[in-house]
């Protein structure tokens, strides 16, 4: 076959174009699905088990359940109700742009969730200990000694959850939005090259996880200070 | 006017305490009086880290009563804090907060719990400081420390709250020995100066220079407790003399 580097070259600027939307979107699930999995895990540790199952149960649905599958129910499947279609959230949920924030955010929340139960599991016991023994309550004791050690160490899991969700906005294609895949998919429509268009699409995703895994290695570096001889 | 006996700032009257089936202490008590210093000795496993962790509740006892200056131990959680203020501990790991520089380790608690301004804390932590003999090393991380450093700002942090009761668990068995000394010169320094100390450790120097009294414990039980002079020289329990063979013939 001929491979036309020339159309590649010509394709990535306009795919480029689709960026703004994936940025805003990884950005904005980003944000919702952080604080969806600070909410969960503070649930899942709580010790109430009135709290710590529903969250349970959200992370074990999430996680278990492939993205797509979630973006198809939540744009197609909850506008088969009439209660949701006469409902107040219609206005969102009609919009595949929300529905694709819902089912991101969600979907962090989720991993975001465990990756930071790991973090808390990884806090040494002497230090809760250190901590009893110096008089500090439970809650003292979880925002000055646990969290931010739990944070450092949740750190490269969670930069792994970043990239995956970048990854992850290229479904919202499928429900007929143009971010870069959208955008890439209708230039194939027009030019029948499909090789060459999904390698721009490809060039462009790779520069974005660039400068996500240099702002991530800059945050790792900065909460290193004290793991450093 | 005759002589009042020394009211105990700790008191363990026949405390028990259960792992699951295991019996890790059976009917241990013991009182000690304000300024005294007591060392807990015994193999690994006889439960004397078991008895000290329990004087500041890190363990629960399952039987008998402990009261520390005056407030018996109960499930009641202003009790158990009012307890744990008034008790230093130090730990064989240090357990030092990483992530807070040397200082800041020390200004924690004092800010949280005695609620001190920054500035306060701070004068404090390097008054501390400076007595555990590092004011140099105030603003490194733990992990920049050799572990004798790190044992000192350990000991330093535990001061900090201003205790009555300084309690010590194994505080130089995780230590290099070229570091062991540096430790127990600051917890001898301590010792003149007044402090309540109760120290499980094997570092027998340390009991005779220091001691008022040696605690042996095996099995969960305290089989025997004297004063340094008879401890050493004419211990009453084939057991403890068996023990004193072992760690002191080498």
């Amino acid at each position: 076959m001929n491979f036309d580097f020339g159309l590649i070259a010509n394709s990535v600027p306009k795919i480029a174009l689709g960026a703004g939307l994936t940025l805003q979107l990884l950005f904005i699930s980003l944000v919702l699905g952080t604080l969806i999995g600070v909410g969960v895990v503070l649930m899942r540790i709580s010790g109430n088990r009135l709290l710590a199952w529903p969250a349970f149960a959200y992370t074990y649905v999430l996680r278990g359940t492939p993205m797509l599958v979630q973006v198809f129910l939540i744009y197609y499947g909850l506008s088969q109700f009439e209660a949701v279609r006469n409902g107040p959230l219609w206005p969102i949920l009609r919009e595949p742009y929300w529905c694709a924030i819902i089912a991101l955010s969600l979907n962090c929340g989720a991993y975001t969730a465990e990756i930071l139960r790991g973090g808390i599991q990884g806090v040494d016991g002497g230090l809760h200990e250190a901590g009893r023994a110096l008089g500090l309550s439970p809650s003292q004791r979880f925002i000055h000694v646990t969290a931010p050690i739990a944070v450092r160490l949740a750190l490269p899991a969670y930069g792994n959850e970043i990239i995956s969700l970048l990854k992850g906005t290229a479904l919202v294609s499928m429900i007929t939005m143009s971010d870069i895949t959208g955008v890439a998919r209708n230039i194939v429509a027009k030019t029948f090259a499909p090789y060459e268009i999904f390698i721009a699409a490809a060039i462009v995703y790779l520069s974005i996880t660039w400068v996500i895994q240099l702002g991530l290695r800059a945050a790792e570096h900065r909460f290193s200070r004290y793991i450093k001889k | 006017m005759a002589e009042t006996p020394p009211v105990p700032i700790i008191k363990i009257e026949k405390v028990s305490k259960f792992f699951g089936a295991f019996q890790a202490l059976k009917d241990c008590s013991l009182s000690i009086a304000k300024g005294q210093k007591v060392v807990v000795c015994g193999p690994s496993g006889s439960g004397k880290s078991t008895l000290i962790r329990c004087v500041n509740r890190l363990e629960e006892h399952d039987g008998g009563r402990i009261t520390v200056n005056g407030i018996e131990l109960t499930r009641d959680m202003a009790n158990i804090s009012a307890v744990q203020r008034e008790v230093g501990m130090v730990f064989q790991q240090f357990n030092l907060f990483p992530h807070l520089t040397v200082v800041e380790n020390l200004m924690l608690a004092p800010r949280l719990v005695r609620k001190l301004p920054k500035p306060e804390a701070r004068e404090l932590a390097l008054h501390y400081l400076a007595r555990v003999r590092i004011p140099e090393q105030a603003d490194k991380y733990p992990i920049q420390l050799s572990g004798g450093q790190q044992q000192r700002v350990a000991i330093a942090r535990a001061l900090c709250m201003k205790p009555q009761v300084m309690l010590f668990d194994e505080p130089t068995s995780a230590l290099d020995p070229e570091m062991i000394k540096e430790v127990l010169d600051v917890m001898t320094d301590l010792a003149r100066d007044g402090m309540t100390m109760m120290v499980v450790t094997h570092e027998m120097g340390f009991a005779r220079s220091v001691a008022d009294n040696v605690v042996f414990m095996e099995a969960g039980e305290i089989i025997e407790m004297a004063p340094p002079i008879e401890f050493f020289g004419a211990a009453k329990s084939a057991r403890t003399k068996s023990f004193l063979q072992q760690i002191l013939t080498h």
